[in-house]
């Protein structure tokens, strides 16, 4: 082999080993709950657990209401941005990469402060609420990945020329953005929805602290009471994380390309 | 009948102008082009015509119905764009019933209308396909079809064929046309590519710098520039640069040789220098005739061109370029020899603007 190859294949497996090792590692002591031989008795005990079903269930939903809320809110911004607002761009990719850099924990005591159940807005004050609340919280934690999602496929059309189109034969704004820029940025949107449901599923911090049953805290709680339970877990976890990440890669692989960017 | 009336119509961005002064009256089905180069202001009045740009000032009335203040969706327009613009996640047939869609139209209409568009455009087989299947004319076919199929009132094209290549453009050109004429849609066409605008249009908008040089029917924009930049932009043209001998009489000297024009020099004053147009089409190799201009000069080059051969003559300051037929029982002149090239008054144009 030629020595200029013999360097990237050697980081390519020493990447591998450093990720692969320690899932092989979970996952091997994840079949050892029955004694002497291995077993998928972990995942079994795990998956019929009812708390499993309500936690994997109520972030599931959770996950499903962010994904619509955050498609709500960015596909309007940053189309709106994309058509006639491109010098406040760079203030809106500023303010979408905020999540990254405030701690959850700060997001979320800020929402104990602001929303409590003695504020103007109790939020707190009811399951229902603080529902809302996490939800609300997640399209926050999810915004720079949906945001840029959604932007990088705005860019791949025409959006200008697309709306004056269809303005032109009749359509109103409702119409322009269900019938034909929706339809259009569809491989990017899931793409963003399956990186929210990713994140969703598997956070801890804000659930935790508004007390809600979401997978996360279930998670924690099984990890600090058994023992082989919770790398079971792990592993559906990043089971399903790599699931959403093998479904975007398939949707994205979508052959009717839009039009030339301008 | 006066159709679509705009009224010292402006644009002004900031910084620059992009429209001014500009006024046209179009005849109902008339097939009107907006011909220049770019950053002219073409696009933009075009755009302020569709609703998609705000005039600064003026008037744009369509069938006696002011315009301005309604959204491109009220104006019951059609538009091609450059770009084609089909919604790249609808079929053809889906892209064509858009507007009938949301126009409410009965199913069967819409039905109808699809067909009746496909067999007009001649891709009643590619229905299903979508558009990045298609190519290039197909997809502009496509796009003129969907534009007309709620049969609006006014048909704008922004320079549809400018992407396309050269034998297609021809081909699609006669078809719009066809189409227009059929249709007996008012048009208005942008490009810049002036053989476009001469084949097709009833008349041409000439534009240079956001105003309009020269509206007339092609013949009278190729034939009678009555601009500098219209002479110079469309077609080719010989500038003759020369002092007035006598403005009443028409008289003009060309490199101590004189010259007449049909028609006296109005505005002039003698000894003033000014240019004068004059097509290489209409200048021949002959000597002097009764009622035509000669001037003798020696011949710089010849280009043989095959069906065309294309002489340069110079007179003294002046160059003339003038284009004969391959004739194949006599060869083309030789550099070097002397040569008289001969024309008449009338096809020679005072232009306008005095010489340094």
């Amino acid at each position: 082999m030629k020595r200029s190859r013999i360097g990237p294949w050697l980081a390519l497996g020493i990447g591998t080993a450093y990720f692969l090792i320690p899932l092989i590692a979970t996952f091997e002591f994840s079949l050892r709950l029955r004694r002497g031989e291995y077993s998928f008795d972990a995942y079994r005990v795990v998956l019929a657990d009812p708390k499993f079903q309500a936690a994997f269930g109520y972030s599931t939903v959770i996950a499903l209401a962010t994904i619509v809320l955050g498609v709500l809110l960015v596909v309007p911004t940053a189309y709106w941005i994309e058509l006639r607002l491109r010098r406040l761009r760079p203030v809106v990719e500023f303010i979408t990469l905020l999540p990254l850099v405030i701690p959850a924990i700060v997001i979320v005591f800020g929402y104990l402060h602001t929303y409590n159940s003695s504020s103007l807005i109790p939020f707190t004050a009811t399951p229902r609420g603080t529902d809302l609340l996490l939800t609300l919280g997640y399209v926050t934690l999810a915004l720079p990945y949906m945001y840029r999602a959604v932007d990088t496929g705005l860019r791949s059309i025409d959006v200008r020329t697309l709306t004056e189109a269809a303005e032109s034969l009749g359509a109103g704004w409702g119409t322009i953005l269900f019938k034909v820029i929706f339809p259009n940025v569809r491989v990017a949107i899931l793409s963003g929805a399956f990186l929210t449901f990713a994140i969703v599923i598997g956070e801890f911090t804000l659930a935790s602290l508004l007390d809600r049953p979401a997978f996360g805290p279930y998670m924690q709680l099984v990890g600090a009471n058994r023992a082989y339970e919770p790398s079971a877990l792990a592993i559906v976890a990043f089971i399903v994380t790599w699931g959403c990440m093998g479904i975007i890669q398939l949707f994205g692989r979508d052959r009717r390309a839009a039009m030339p960017a301008h | 009948m006066r159709f679509l009336e705009i009224e010292n119509l402006r644009k002004v961005f900031v910084g620059s102008v992009g429209v001014q002064h500009f006024d046209i009256a179009v005849e109902r089905g008339e097939f009107i082009s907006f011909l220049g180069p770019s950053g002219c202001g073409k696009t933009t009045t075009l755009r302020m015509v569709a609703g998609f740009e705000q005039p600064t000032a003026g008037q744009i009335r369509i069938d006696g119905r002011d315009v301005v203040g309604l959204r491109p969706n009220q104006r019951n327009i059609g538009m091609v764009f450059q770009s084609y613009a089909l919604f790249p996640n609808m079929t053809v047939a889906q892209n064509i019933a858009f507007g009938l869609k949301i126009a409410k139209r009965p199913e069967v209409e819409i039905k109808l209308r699809i067909a009746e568009m496909l067999e007009m455009i001649k891709l009643p087989h590619l229905r299903d396909r979508f558009p990045y299947q298609l190519s290039g004319g197909q997809q502009q076919r496509v796009a003129l079809a969907r534009a007309i199929a709620g049969k609006p009132q006014l048909l704008l094209l922004d320079e549809p064929l400018s992407a396309l290549d050269a034998k297609i453009r021809a081909s699609l050109r006669s078809e719009i046309r066809e189409l227009q004429r059929k249709l007996g849609i008012t048009t208005i066409y942008v490009t810049h590519d002036q053989e476009e605008a001469l084949a097709m249009s009833d008349r041409i908008v000439v534009m240079s710098e956001g105003r309009i040089e020269q509206l007339g029917t092609p013949f009278e924009i190729y034939n009678r520039p009555k601009t500098r930049f219209v002479a110079s932009f469309v077609g080719t043209l010989n500038v003759l640069r020369g002092e007035v001998a006598d403005p009443q009489k028409g008289t003009a000297r060309v490199d101590e040789q004189e010259i007449r024009l049909a028609q006296p020099l109005e505005g002039t004053k003698a000894g003033e220098k000014r240019a004068f147009a004059l097509r290489p089409e209409a200048v021949s190799l002959a000597e002097a005739e009764p009622d035509r201009n000669a001037l003798r000069g020696t011949i710089e080059d010849v280009s043989f061109l095959g069906a065309i051969v294309r002489i340069k003559v110079r007179l003294k300051e002046n160059l003339v370029s003038l284009d004969t037929f391959n004739n194949q029982a006599s060869p083309p002149p030789e550099r070097g020899q002397p040569a008289t090239i001969s024309f008449a008054p009338a096809d020679l144009q005072l232009l306008d603007g005095a010489e340094a």
